[in-house]
């Protein structure tokens, strides 16, 4: 376990470097969508047709965030349950995006395709939403504005902080971590 | 008969809102301080760190502690010697969500119809529990409820001979399948007995009550702490990354039951425990 600092776009060298357990803070270009829009992406995938983002290389921040107050630019923006996500990330991922950002366990077909096409998982403190929104320092909406909170957004980050939970080699923290601070009774 | 204009609940509910959002409770606070003490994981330990941090900035700046500022659930205690006048209680409450939520800057997570998925825009309706009391006075809680808690919550109606053990597998079983889905460190709200629908109200109510706070019954009170123990044993840790807590609570709130039924609910609450009163 170690610290690291990041920038995006990523490459499969960078991505083979990142082990469960570490601390990296991200910085560069990073792209929001959650539930609603991972379905209009794999929709568009599915019809053949081109993504209003290119996800190569680019890191996809599980989140909706709270609307900005006056002067800031974002609201609360920790992140969303990645479970829910399972069944859109493989689509992603055979894309060429080599990250993703949220909270808890990613499912099997999941982590299959991270390890065929070198992708990593960050685990974001669930509830660090006023903490991780100070790590953002430009957003901008650039697909589904109609989705509001769910809509695609870019934004540029600065040292967002996160743990590596799942990585491109099977390993798995949420697996790890609490078997090695289990208790038997 | 006191009168009472419904603008005092929209001007309440709308303050409560607000608060709830940015201020945690200093029993959680206190709670999280004293985690950092016990927990072991240096991962865990980080997250935890975040945690107090986080809760500091939302407080200081007013700005919501967690993105998902929840489903805006409204327990409100009327007294019966009250007469309401100027308005609908359950629109009064939905406009003082409205606005909360609106000029409080908070996420707006509630969708119109569950398949079709539109936003309702002001995270309206509220979900409201209403009581009615003895008295001349009205008592309002807001409590934003967020989904990511909410979905690992579970509902199951146990036999009578399944008892006092079954109860206690079903909660840690329910925690341990929840893994670090729902933010640990989380709360866990118990209801035991009544029917279905009452089982899943009293679990939620427990999360209501203080940290540190045990049922008043004893028998009730040493379940609440066998359980928080055996949770705290499952390694799931902050974030569920691993580690030594995983609960900082277990509430359990009881009610009587049918002689065939043993309705159990748990209700899981992450470590944004949200909730403002007040009483008028």
């Amino acid at each position: 376990m170690s610290e690291k600092k990041i920038v995006t776009p990523l490459t499969d060298d960078v991505v083979k470097t990142l082990r469960v357990g570490d601390t990296v803070y991200i910085s560069g270009t990073i792209y929001t969508a959650r539930d609603a829009a991972h379905k209009r992406l794999v929709d568009l995938l599915n019809e053949g047709k081109e993504l209003p983002i290119d996800v190569k290389g680019q890191i996809i921040y599980y989140v909706g965030p709270a609307p900005a107050p006056p002067g800031k630019p974002i609201g609360s923006a920790g992140p969303t349950t990645s479970y829910r996500m399972n069944p859109y990330a493989p689509y992603l991922i055979e894309q060429g995006l080599k990250g993703m950002i949220g909270k808890g366990e990613m499912g099997e077909g999941v982590v299959e395709a991270m390890k065929k096409h070198c992708a990593v998982y960050f685990a974001a403190t669930g509830g660090a939403a006023a903490l991780l929104a100070k790590c953002v320092k430009h957003a901008e909406i650039v697909a589904y504005e109609d989705l509001g909170a769910e809509a695609i957004r870019r934004l540029e980050v600065e040292n967002l902080p996160v743990i590596v939970a799942q990585d491109c080699y099977g390993g798995n923290i949420y697996k790890e971590g609490v078997e090695k601070y289990r208790v038997a009774s | 008969m006191r009168e009472l204009d419904v603008g005092e609940i929209t001007q309440a509910v709308k303050r409560l809102s607000m608060e709830a959002n940015y201020f945690l409770g200093d029993d959680q606070v206190n709670a999280l301080k004293e985690a950092l003490k016990k927990e072991e994981s240096p991962v865990g330990k980080s997250v935890l760190n975040q945690i107090v941090e986080n809760q500091e900035i939302a407080r200081t700046e007013k700005m919501a502690i967690c993105q998902d500022t929840g489903f805006t659930v409204v327990f409100i205690d009327l007294g019966q010697e009250v007469h309401l006048i100027g308005g609908d209680l359950t629109e009064a409450v939905n406009e003082g969500v409205r606005q909360g939520y609106t000029e409080g800057y908070l996420r707006k997570s509630i969708v119109k119809d569950p398949l079709r998925r539109v936003n309702t825009g002001d995270n309206t309706p509220a979900v409201v529990h209403l009581r009615l009391v003895p008295g001349d006075k009205v008592s309002i809680t807001v409590a934003p409820k967020g989904g990511g808690s909410e979905n690992m919550s579970e509902v199951r109606m146990l036999k009578p001979a399944d008892g006092p053990e079954g109860v206690k597998n079903f909660v840690i079983d329910r925690v341990r399948r929840s893994g670090g889905n729902p933010c640990p460190p989380i709360i866990v709200g118990v209801g035991i007995g009544g029917t279905f629908e009452i089982a899943a109200l009293i679990a939620k109510k427990a999360l209501l009550r203080e940290l540190g706070q045990f049922n008043p019954d004893p028998y009730y009170a040493e379940m609440e702490k066998e359980l928080l123990r055996e949770i705290n044993k499952l390694g799931i840790g902050p974030m569920g990354l691993g580690g030594r807590v995983t609960a900082l609570g277990v509430f359990i709130e009881y009610h009587p039951c049918h002689i065939a039924s043993l309705p159990i609910a748990v209700n899981i609450q992450c470590h944004a425990a949200r909730h403002k009163s007040v009483v008028i």
